[in-house]
């Protein structure tokens, strides 16, 4: 136990090393497009509006506002410095990438009888992509005496042991072994470097050719920004496992849809309900407040056990997620009505049906667009993880069966689609709330 | 008979720590048909909680309280209330801010549409109609909260401190308008405030009230009010009597501040 949350702070420790220098590598960059848009700005001449007047800005909030050429930027960034790690073809190479073509390197062995000889061992490294590299050819004399020249081909980034003596002469006899590369002197378990990458000798004897890897990430890690690009054309054309990328996208759509329609169409009566009624509200608060706090993920496996895998269970379990927030939303809604205005409506004559509907409806609407924000940002992100765990369409079951198979490129189209939609859904929210309650924050 | 009969009132509740507060004791009081009466008291008087219990939004526990004849039981359209806020629907516009008491009772279109009309007139909105609620000054949305109030014909208009969140020079337009809309509807209007000045403009009855326990103190009747009407309001603050009375009550409800404050640093 304390070794164990030991090891928790080490990577803890860890990790704040690593944020540490990716803000700083991203801050850096930020620093370096501020100098070069002011140097910019400066030279033109702008209109001064009234908040470019302002002289206290720190601390105003109201005079911060995003800086979109800012935004700009920061995007772009984000994709060049994604191209440079990842030795995208589309930059110049900026990073070292991993040594793809022909090298070679010469071997010394020594025999049974104690006669050395040298041989060269010509090495083809290809792309990872490219499964029919043939042999590389052997040129020169490849090796005088006993020991033979010898070919191996390995893809980029990988290592591929040779037994150098299978094909020399008198190569299976004891005392038969390799003693330099280059004229380096070699012994099992040493490594020593070529100039394309370098050769380690195993225990037993063998030589494992290790090519250059170069410092840019390997696409099953991260795909250069062009092979996403290029999965995504091939994706939205044929589709995955069968099942086309829109359709994924519209499956989990329609699942947060209805989900989140059920819960507005209960949760809404429900809150107005413990809005107006101290019965009901004394009634329904337990299970409310002890339902809110918990994570509709918590759920997946008793809605599992309970409807299966099936829709019933996904709709079932983003109709819970979003229950919760419209209901609190509804009851707050309620209770930041100004009793004022309940009463001047009394006075005017409205009766309680008209005052439901006349007053304290539209009064809570600001409140019941916030909760709904925020249920349908739960939602989308619940949809997502439930067809983690099951389904047969939805983006998330796309992306969690694309990792199975490595298919990184397809789990980043995915993330990217997922946070596009999730973004679109609040920006729509947004519209729909600026539409229908232009009044909010002006009471 | 008709007029407001308050007769014997009292409201008495208990505070969660159990001690027992008496807002209000033994208000007795006969408001006739058109008259115009101002109520005065220094904070924590139950001026306020006298006029709720008018209103129909709290319950006196003791006493009787009849309109035209007939008890008052909450809310009704016949007693029509003005807020210091307004407490308009910031989700309707002016128009039908004006129209919702008649739409409530069914009233047809046409004639709201001519009643909300005539009164953007009286209160000086004519352009005004379909701005929203949040577009309009402080003043704007007051005489908004007035016209709604004045929609439903209510025969008895409450004010609680209408015109106590307004600027010096739109409160004293307010006041002109409100002599104004009382000279011509002829309703009867008890307003609340807790401006001196403006309790003397607007009352021809005068109440001051007193705290611990909430009671009437004192009863003026005055001539400034119906001096007023259409008339000059500084104008008649310069009447020889009204330097004086408002003195008067100025020192009074200072005393009674006095004691408030003697009795809780005694406490």
């Amino acid at each position: 136990m304390g070794q164990e949350i030991l090891a928790v702070i080490g990577t803890t420790l860890w990790m704040i090393v690593g944020i540490i220098g990716i803000f700083a590598i991203y801050l850096a960059v930020s620093g370096l497009c501020y100098f070069a848009h002011n140097l910019y700005s400066r030279r033109k001449e702008s209109i001064k509006g009234y908040t470019s007047l302002k002289t206290v800005t720190f601390g105003d909030e109201s005079s911060v506002t995003a800086n979109r050429v800012a935004s700009i930027a920061a995007v772009i960034t984000l994709f060049l410095l994604w191209g440079i790690a990842t030795g995208s073809k589309l930059l110049p190479p900026i990073l070292p990438g991993p040594f793809v073509g022909d090298t070679s390197f010469e071997y010394t062995a020594i025999n049974a009888t104690g006669d050395t000889a040298d041989a060269t061992v010509f090495v083809r490294v290809h792309e990872a992509a490219n499964k029919e590299a043939g042999k590389p050819t052997i040129t020169g004399d490849g090796g005088a005496g006993f020991a033979k020249a010898d070919t191996v081909i390995v893809p980029e980034r990988r290592t591929k042991i040779i037994k150098v003596q299978n094909n020399d002469d008198g190569g299976k006899e004891p005392g038969f072994k390799v003693t330099a590369i280059n004229g380096l002197a070699i012994a099992p378990k040493q490594t020593v470097p070529f100039k394309d990458g370098e050769v380690y000798m195993t225990a037993k004897g063998s030589l494992s050719v290790r090519p250059r890897t170069g410092v840019t990430m390997e696409a099953l890690y991260l795909p250069p920004p062009e092979l996403v690009w290029t999965r995504f054309v091939n994706v939205f054309q044929n589709g995955y496992l069968g099942v086309g990328l829109f359709e994924n996208v519209f499956w989990s759509l329609i699942r947060v849809v209805i989900g989140f329609t059920l819960g507005c169409l209960f949760g809404i009566p429900l809150g107005f309900a413990m809005g107006l009624n101290s019965w009901l509200r004394g009634w329904f608060e337990p299970i409310v407040e002890f339902m809110r706090p918990v994570p509709p993920l918590a759920l997946i496996p008793l809605i599992i056990i309970w409807f299966g895998i099936g829709e019933q269970g996904k709709i079932s379990l983003l109709f819970l997620a979003a229950l919760w927030i419209m209901t609190i939303a509804a009851r707050a809604g309620v209770s930041g009505v100004n009793i004022a205005k309940v009463h001047a409506a009394y006075s005017l004559g409205a009766s309680k049906r008209q005052i439901l509907s006349k007053v304290i409806l539209p009064n809570s609407l600001p409140e019941i667009f916030t909760g709904a924000r925020v249920a349908m940002g739960v939602c989308w992100g619940t949809v997502v993880a439930a067809e983690l765990v099951a389904a047969e369409k939805g983006a998330g079951k796309m992306i969690i069966a694309a990792s199975k198979f490595q298919l990184t490129d397809i789990v980043i189209i995915g993330i990217i689609i997922i946070g596009i939609i999730g973004y679109g859904i609040d920006v729509l929210m947004r519209i729909a709330e600026n539409r229908l309650v232009p009044w909010k924050g002006k009471g | 008979m008709s007029g407001l009969v308050i007769d014997d009132v009292s409201m008495t509740f208990e505070l969660p720590n159990g001690s027992k507060v008496e807002a209000l004791k033994n208000i007795n009081l006969e408001i006739k048909e058109g008259e115009l009466m101002s109520v005065l008291g220094p904070s924590g008087c139950g001026k306020t909680t006298f006029l709720n219990i008018l209103a129909g939004f709290l319950a006196q526990t003791s006493g009787h309280m009849t309109i035209n004849g007939h008890e008052i039981n909450g809310p009704h359209p016949e007693r029509g209330m003005v807020f210091q806020h307004g407490a308009l629907f910031e989700w309707m516009n002016v128009s039908k801010n004006i129209g919702f008491g008649p739409k409530m009772k069914g009233t047809p279109q046409a004639k709201i549409d001519a009643k909300v009309n005539e009164l953007l007139d009286i209160v000086g909105l004519q352009d005004f109609g379909e701005k929203m609620i949040y577009e309009m000054s402080g003043g704007m949305q007051q005489r908004v909260a007035l016209a709604r109030c004045l929609a439903n014909e209510p025969d008895v208009i409450l004010m609680d401190e209408p015109l106590g969140a307004l600027d010096a020079l739109t409160r004293e337009k307010m006041q002109s308008l409100v002599l104004d809309i009382w000279k011509k509807t002829g309703k009867t209007i008890i307003l609340i405030t807790h401006s001196v000045e403006e309790a003397l403009l607007l009352g021809e009855r005068l109440i001051v009230m007193a705290p611990r326990p909430g009671r009437i103190h004192k009863e003026y009747r005055l001539p400034f009010a119906e001096l007023g009407v259409g008339a000059d309001l500084r104008e008649v603050k310069r009447h020889k009597d009204f330097g004086p009375t408002r003195d008067e009550i100025l020192n009074m409800i200072w005393d009674m501040e006095e004691e408030i404050m003697g009795r809780t640093e005694d406490a």
